[in-house]
């Protein structure tokens, strides 16, 4: 990233639709941790987990309220979060599949959670002020998310025959969906090249390093890179994402602008 | 997992500093590092304190109704140990 004291232009546009995905990225998810609650495995970890969910969906309210003032076509965040289908949604797909069970949400959580601890390091010297404060409220969340899923992923791995079992396949189910992580089209790099952007290809190293310290400690398998599916921010997206809308956006489709 | 299995933890909270921790509630967890995540997910939403302490229930040792005699009747008659006839500054808010 360039220092902050050398101020590019970028496309307005582009920084819009950038904050946009990352909003996307934060609403799926915070949407599918919801989902947890009331349904969590007791009652502590049911409060635990809506609180991340309500990270998430924070995190959302103000990538999308920024982008909304930097397209200046008068969208307001509801607007951007309601009223948009699919195809339009620009989050990576790891962060729109289903919770599974308690393994496979904690599995996919960790994963994120190390992503997301580096990805917010790293925006915090974005050359845009607001993406950079964003940064700053996230960072801690994360950070605390991270040794969160951490504690789990090494409880349940390192835990019974079957916690571990569960764990393992877990792991192995969504292996495949990290590596968009780290990949990035011309658009983006343009906007990382201006410093707005995080160089997400370049969190790869520290991201394996992390990963494999602790799978390796909580005595699950790191998954070989067999497969991999992309796709989330050219907006095609798995066939999960359209129930999760179905639900997120029931109540603005079926009685348009309502309020309460 | 069998919730009625996880031990229970009491949670202490200092809500400034200064101040000191007072016992706000307790919760189940399997040990003592999840019982300060939880701790805080629980009881610190709202700022609610600055630090905090958890203590496994069963290291608490309490006293019993049946104590009362021995342990608190004696001081009844002995005016004398308290601080009653003292007049405290109004600046004081903690004593």
């Amino acid at each position: 990233m360039n220092a902050k004291n050398e101020p590019q232009t970028v496309n307005k546009q582009d920084l819009a639709a950038y904050a946009i995905a990352l909003g996307d990225d934060s609403l799926t998810l915070g949407h599918r941790l919801s989902e947890w609650t009331r349904n969590a495995p007791f009652l502590e970890e049911d409060l635990a987990l809506t609180n991340v969910a309500l990270d998430f969906i924070g995190r959302a309210q103000m990538f999308y309220s920024y982008a909304g003032e930097v397209e200046g076509k008068g969208r307001s965040e509801d607007d951007i979060a309601y009223l948009r289908d699919c195809r339009e949604y620009r989050n990576l797909l790891i962060f729109e599949l289903p919770i599974g069970n308690f393994a496979d949400t904690m599995a996919r959580q960790f994963l994120v959670d190390v992503y997301d601890a580096a990805f917010y390091t790293a925006l915090l010297e974005s050359s845009d002020d607001t993406l950079a404060a964003i940064a700053a409220k996230a960072i801690k969340e994360s950070r605390y998310h991270l040794r969160r899923s951490t504690d789990w992923v090494k409880r349940l791995g390192d835990g019974t025959a079957e916690s571990h079992e569960k764990m393992q396949k877990a792991f192995d189910a969504v292996w495949g969906y990290t590596q968009e992580f780290f990949e990035v089209d011309a658009t983006e790099q343009l906007l990382i090249d201006a410093g707005v952007a995080v160089d997400r290809p370049a969190l790869k190293g520290e991201w394996e390093k992390l990963v494999q310290a602790v799978l390796t400690d909580a005595t699950i398998t790191v998954p070989e890179d067999e497969w991999s599916i992309r796709g989330g921010r050219s907006g095609m997206h798995t066939e999960h994402l359209g129930y999760l809308l179905a639900e997120l956006q029931y109540m603005q489709r079926a009685y348009p602008g309502c309020e309460w | 997992m069998n919730h009625n299995a996880l031990p229970l933890f009491e949670v202490f909270i200092r809500s400034k500093r200064g101040l000191d921790h007072r016992h706000v509630g307790s919760l189940h967890a399997e040990d003592h590092e999840q019982a300060l995540e939880y701790a805080r997910d629980v009881y610190l939403r709202r700022s609610e304190g600055i630090s905090i302490w958890v203590v496994n229930s069963k290291d608490i040792v309490a006293s019993q109704e049946s104590d009362v005699e021995q342990f608190y009747d004696p001081m009844d008659d002995k005016p004398y140990r308290h601080a009653m006839h003292y007049q405290l500054p109004d600046e004081v808010n903690n004593m």
